[in-house]
């Protein structure tokens, strides 16, 4: 179990590395093609940071007033409260997070906040009527790994990354447009005309395509940090049966979530958006998808050996 | 837990049902804390082992610690709550 843990973080920090890999070829291929690179490219990392930076900062807030979440208190939700109690002791986190009560059908849960002090756990009632005691324990488990796994940076850093990359490939095309290029034309045929051309056209495809590949990466790194939850949540609980009940249970129910949407999809435990298809509703998962299918989950904590 | 079989009607009174859920708390507090601290002592005892910490553990002199185990006969006993009176 810490073996798979370990191993997760490690190849967690090889897709951010390969992520930075990227974005530093791009912005020095956009130096090379274009004269005034420098100053645009501030301006994207900059625009990028501050739009992230309030949602990051305060997360809390806004997915709680988004969400119309209420704080859970000792006379109403005891259950929950004391199950997050406990839990504390084995997760080694030194201030308890907030916990708030959504009123939806839906059985769900998220967890939020910018560092373990500042940190929110969210559930909805649907999940406290639906499931029982060591199903709730894995659950708040696998949302205070999150917490203690510093996820809600993580996603927020790469989130900045990947809208860095979108704004440069946009500013790049946008200069394409206004005939950017006449400029190095003239240029080129001083030097050796053959090799360029092609390598600009390869360049200019990486560039086009590197905001597909960059939220691809970044939905990537956000199926590997669920397994890596799930995996932690198991390290605090030591019952991997308590977790793949709730999973099961959880993929089961056919509520749609009232207040769902993209933005916050993926920081729940199971996502929101239910696929509604025929029967023989299969829960996969795909490169486009911010968790990974239940199944895939499911195996995943039977082949951990506590 | 097992007298309390005996006797349906207890379940339903809110201070016995008030009282088990604080002694399954804490006893699940108690579980956990032994737990993490086995689990510390582990990792840290592993980081003595391994290179590279293992350097500066004998560069500083750390030393291995010792798992947490019930010392006596008694502690290993499950707990009796007692409404004598």
């Amino acid at each position: 179990m810490f073996k798979n843990i370990k191993r997760n973080k490690m190849e967690s920090g090889i897709i951010i590395a390969i992520f930075i890999l990227v974005i530093t070829l791009i912005v020095y291929y956009i130096c090379h093609a274009l004269e005034l690179g420098t100053f645009s490219i501030v301006i994207a990392l900059i625009f990028s940071i501050s739009s992230a930076w309030a949602s990051y900062y305060y997360s809390d807030k806004i997915v709680l007033s988004i969400n119309k979440a209420r704080p859970a208190t000792k006379e109403e939700d005891l259950k929950i409260v004391n199950i997050l109690d406990a839990l504390m002791v084995p997760s080694g986190l030194t201030s308890k997070p907030r916990l708030y009560v959504v009123d939806d059908p839906q059985p769900n849960a998220f967890a939020t906040g910018r560092n373990p002090k500042n940190a929110v756990i969210c559930v909805t009632t649907g999940l406290l009527d639906k499931l029982g005691y060591y199903e709730l324990e894995g659950v708040i488990a696998h949302e205070l790994s999150h917490i203690k796994n510093y996820d809600i940076l993580l996603s927020c850093v790469v989130s900045v990354m990947v809208g860095f990359i979108v704004m440069l490939s946009d500013m790049f095309s946008r200069f394409l447009l206004w005939g950017g290029m006449d400029h190095n034309r003239d240029r080129n045929n001083d030097r050796d005309r053959n090799g360029n051309g092609i390598l600009m056209l390869i360049g200019l495809i990486c560039l086009i395509l590197s905001p597909l590949f960059g939220s691809l990466m970044q939905l990537a790194l956000s199926r590997k940090r669920e397994f890596l939850a799930d995996a932690t949540a198991v390290e605090f609980t030591r019952n991997p049966d308590g977790l793949i009940s709730a999973l099961q249970k959880l993929d089961a129910d056919t509520n749609q979530l009232a207040t769902a949407n993209n933005a916050t999809a993926n920081m729940y435990i199971v996502n929101p958006f239910k696929q509604n298809m025929k029967e023989g509703k299969k829960n996969f998962s795909n490169i486009f998808s911010t968790h990974p299918s239940i199944e895939d989950r499911i195996e995943a904590l039977r082949n951990l050996e506590v | 837990m097992a007298v309390s079989e005996n006797y349906p009607e207890l379940k339903s009174n809110q201070n016995f049902s008030e009282l088990s859920e604080e002694l399954r708390n804490t006893e699940n507090k108690i579980s956990f804390s032994r737990q993490f601290y086995n689990d510390t002592v582990t990792q840290y005892n592993t980081k003595l082992m391994v290179f590279p910490s293992n350097i500066i553990a004998s560069l500083f002199h750390f030393t291995p610690r010792d798992l947490f185990t019930a010392e006596s006969e008694e502690a290993r006993k499950n707990v009796k709550v007692d409404f004598g009176n």
